[in-house]
């Protein structure tokens, strides 16, 4: 961030260096193709330029096998892009690492609040651990925002209404831009933050200076109980228990099966009717409007534990 | 080479001079003349929103407008650059002109829904000026929901109105188009005898046939949800805003071909006609055409890999979107072999055309950057994609709506323009166009995101080379208005063909008479039969 003058980004994370490497072959393959097309040009203007006595002699008005040819190599070409770019994307956009840190994020007009697992909340600043897959489960509380994080080479936006996540790993300690990156609004270039990327044993003293008395799970046990969530789901023959839900795959009324993730218990919570599941009957009111985007959250956070207490178990 | 006439020869601009006869013509050529004057309207408007956008950009601090005016700015930039200027410019202008002539028509198939498109242009425009000048709208030239249908102030609804009157300006002019081309060739004028202008024209009406409407669709979606609270795009009433984007760019994205096909299509006019040539590879052009025509429906998803859609849908949008490079490609390697064993003349006309191939295909190189997923992720919603859009549309579309202006002025007019001044325009067009836009892509990969109004300070050097480049740019764009209004009094007289070229609009006097030709052409030849042609002697 110090430099003032770069051709490119710093390289922060482990993906970073990937993704660079892709860029540098298309940049290779930029000024090969815009060298040969430059090249040609400027080398036919000047051979077969208009002038005196230049006599100009018939020539082919087409060949077959030289548009096969710039047929099949830009094909070829891109193929290899087209690959290359989507094992890349995959590797981004799918599953992260097993033991992946979960931090969640809302994006608001025109700040983003964070939250770790332990509950330490953080607002426009985000400390991460380096060396550690982190991934982000992030909505927004009004309109699209963009998570974007340069030196990351990560972005994803930041949709009202159901999660996203994005994971990375950072791979140098520091402190990087964070940008929102869909148009937002009236301060939408005010929506920036910073991601501090801390070494392991300085990330722990961070956490634990900033502790705080629950943990989003545990914040998100007392709206169980608060809101009477519990009444019908600790009774089995009324709905579904809890305990092991989560990352479960869930066999729906309809015959179907879905993955118990944290989009699907949000709407579960938000649109009961949305997914039954089976052997249940349609009885759940509607939560929407109900909670923040904090409070589901933690609700989603505290589900999960017990998801994960059930896989412990067994 | 004809002499001047002795006599006052009557054609389409001398045969009335009232102001009805403007008003009320159904001439195609006079339509043309009308569009010319709206949409280069609507271009300094679009241009001086640009030029504000540019010297706000010099300081890192938003210091010269407020953030909502910035924002409001940028909208205006978009909306009417895109939506008034680019898409009718070559169609609206050069197409109606041309179509006709070029076929050995006298007008078009239906001239009454021709001059009803440029009324529907105008009340379109007229709604978003209205819309700006009662305050603007901050939306975007996307307007994306839920901010458009919820949260943005202005004139969401009135923008949003003018932009789907519009829309029903090109569908009247495309189906004219379209019709035309089927049934007003002339006797022996056969599809693959046809100028590859008029290939490009009847592919980007297909396009604008098809896409249009559901553009059309998306905006009437969002006044609904603006206006009556019906959840269609915000999950608070129980909407999808992903689902906006699809259908926006579905329309959003083939318009990026309805733009930049038709300058296609002028290239191939101009290097024809100064490389004294007929093109290389005929078919494969005129195909290539219709290639990105159809391709261009499947790829909009690559505007939305970081949306939150399926990453094997991604993945399926970036493959097609690697296949449309190639019938690009094609178009470029043709154009260039077609310079080969040449007798290429220097002029302005190909000064433009030769800037649109240089720039094009900084510009489509880098669309593979765009459509790669992994980079995507990091230069969406970046300058990286401001730069590269710009290559396509100001460097592609742009350059051939310049270099067609400059060639088919004598026609238009009867008029040469000046030959120095033209070549120095498009000299200052070119170095500034790469002076504003190359340091944009620098800046999208280190991360600075679009539409931002104030940023980090380390930006700020390559800011400011754009903001300079952008001051040689405007100049590049005023010395033609300048010069072209002055040929129209001092010019010298063009005569019927001064380029010496093959077309049928070259074969009537400059400016052609109301009806075009005095008789039906008839046509017994492909086109570009330069090879058969004398070596003539002409002006240029």
């Amino acid at each position: 961030m110090e430099s003032y003058f770069r051709l490119f980004p710093e390289q922060a994370s482990t993906i970073a260096g990937r993704v660079d490497g892709l860029y540098a072959f298309l940049i290779g393959i930029t000024v090969f193709f815009a060298g040969l097309i430059c090249l040609l040009l400027m080398s036919f203007l000047l051979k077969y330029r208009r002038r005196p006595g230049h006599i100009r002699v018939p020539s082919r008005e087409s060949n077959n096998w030289l548009e096969v040819t710039w047929i099949v190599i830009p094909l070829a070409l891109t193929m290899v892009i087209f690959v290359w770019g989507a094992r890349l994307y995959a590797t981004v956009m799918l599953d992260p690492p097993a033991g992946a840190l979960e931090v969640y994020a809302v994006g608001k007009q025109w700040m983003w609040k964070f939250q770790h697992p332990d509950g330490q909340q953080e607002i426009d600043e985000l400390h991460v651990p380096v060396g550690h897959p982190v991934q982000m489960t992030m909505t927004s509380q009004d309109v699209i925002h963009s998570f974007f994080v340069p030196a990351f080479r990560i972005k994803m936006d930041v949709v009202p209404g159901r999660y996203t996540t994005v994971w990375f790993e950072a791979s140098k300690p520091g402190v990087y831009h964070l940008f929102c990156a869909e148009y937002c609004g009236t301060a939408h270039s005010g929506m920036r933050g910073r991601v501090v990327a801390l070494p392991p044993t300085q990330y722990q003293e961070w956490l634990s200076s900033n502790r705080v008395v629950e943990s989003m799970a545990a914040v998100g046990a007392r709206i169980f109980q608060q809101m009477g969530c519990g009444s019908c789901h600790n009774a089995a023959s009324l709905a579904p228990p809890m305990a092991g839900v989560f990352g479960s795959s869930v066999t729906l009324a309809s015959g179907d099966k879905v993955l118990a993730d944290e989009g699907y218990i949000r709407e579960s919570i938000l649109d009961p009717r949305a997914k039954i599941v089976a052997g249940y009957a349609p009885i759940m009111p509607t939560f929407q409007g109900q909670f923040s985007e904090e409070e589901l959250s933690q609700l989603v956070a505290y589900i999960k534990s017990l998801g994960k207490q059930a896989a412990d178990g067994s | 080479m004809e002499t001047a006439p002795a006599t006052r020869r009557e054609h389409y601009l001398n045969v009335n001079y009232s102001p009805t006869s403007w008003l009320l013509t159904t001439d195609h050529k006079r339509i043309a003349l009308l569009y010319l004057i709206s949409i280069t309207f609507f271009f300094f408007v679009g241009g001086a929103a640009a030029t504000v956008l540019r010297l706000e950009l010099m300081t890192p601090q938003g210091d010269l407008v407020q953030s909502e005016t910035y924002n409001i700015l940028f909208t205006m930039h978009g909306i009417i650059m895109i939506f008034f200027f680019l898409i009718p410019s070559i169609p609206a202008v050069l197409g109606n002109f041309l179509v006709p002539l070029m076929i050995g028509a006298r007008d078009l198939a239906f001239p009454r829904l021709n001059l009803l498109s440029w009324y529907v242009f105008n009340l379109g425009g007229l709604c978003t000026i209205i819309a700006i000048a009662g305050g603007g709208v901050d939306t975007g030239w996307t307007f994306y929901t839920p901010y458009s249908t919820t949260y943005a102030n202005g004139y969401v609804i009135l923008t949003a109105l003018g932009v789907f009157i519009a829309g029903f300006s090109s569908i009247l002019t495309a189906l004219n188009f379209i019709v035309t081309i089927h049934t007003m060739r002339a006797p022996g004028l056969t599809w693959f005898r046809l100028p590859l202008f008029i290939w490009a024209h009847y592919a980007t009406s297909i396009i604008i046939i098809l896409g249009t409407p559901v553009l059309a669709i998306a905006i009437a979606l969002v006044a609904v949800e603006r206006l009556f609270h019906v959840g269609i795009f915000d999950p608070a009433l129980g909407g999808d805003p992903v689902l906006f984007q699809h259908l926006f760019w579905f329309y959003s994205h083939p318009a990026v071909y309805i733009m930049v096909l038709p300058s296609m299509g002028v290239v191939s006019e101009l290097i024809t006609c100064f490389a004294r040539k007929r093109i290389f590879g005929y078919t494969f052009i005129a195909l290539s055409s219709i290639a990105i025509a159809v391709l261009g429906f499947f790829v909009w998803g690559h505007h939305m890999f970081v949306s939150s859609q399926s990453v094997y849908a991604s993945m399926v949008f970036s493959f097609l979107s690697m296949l449309v490079a190639i019938p690009s490609a094609v178009k470029v390697f043709n154009w260039t072999a077609t310079l080969y064993k040449g007798s290429i003349a220097y002029d302005a006309p190909l000064l433009y055309a030769l800037g649109f191939i240089g720039l094009f295909t900084i510009g489509g190189l880098t669309g593979l950057f765009l459509a790669a997923l992994a980079i995507d992720v990091h230069v969406h919603d970046t300058y990286f994609v401001v730069a590269h859009f710009h290559y396509i549309m100001v460097g592609g579309t742009v350059m051939g709506y310049l270099g067609g202006i400059h060639y088919w002025w004598p026609k238009i007019s009867g008029r040469l323009y000046p030959e120095g001044w033209a070549k120095f325009a498009a000299l200052m067009v070119f170095v500034g166009f790469n002076l504003t836009f190359f340091p944009q892509f620098v800046l999208g990969y280190l991360g600075m995101p679009r539409r931002y109004h104030a940023y980090p300070d380390e930006f700020q050097v390559l800011h400011v080379m754009s903001s300079a480049g952008a001051s040689i740019l405007a100049v590049g764009y005023l010395i033609p208005l300048v010069y072209l209004l002055w040929s129209l009094r001092y010019g010298a007289l063009a005569g019927p063909n001064p380029w010496g070229a093959t077309g049928l609009e070259w074969q009537t006097p400059s400016p052609p008479p109301t009806d075009n030709f005095a008789t039906t052409p008839v046509v017994t030849q492909p086109p570009y039969a330069y090879d058969t042609q004398e070596e003539a002697t002409h002006v240029g």
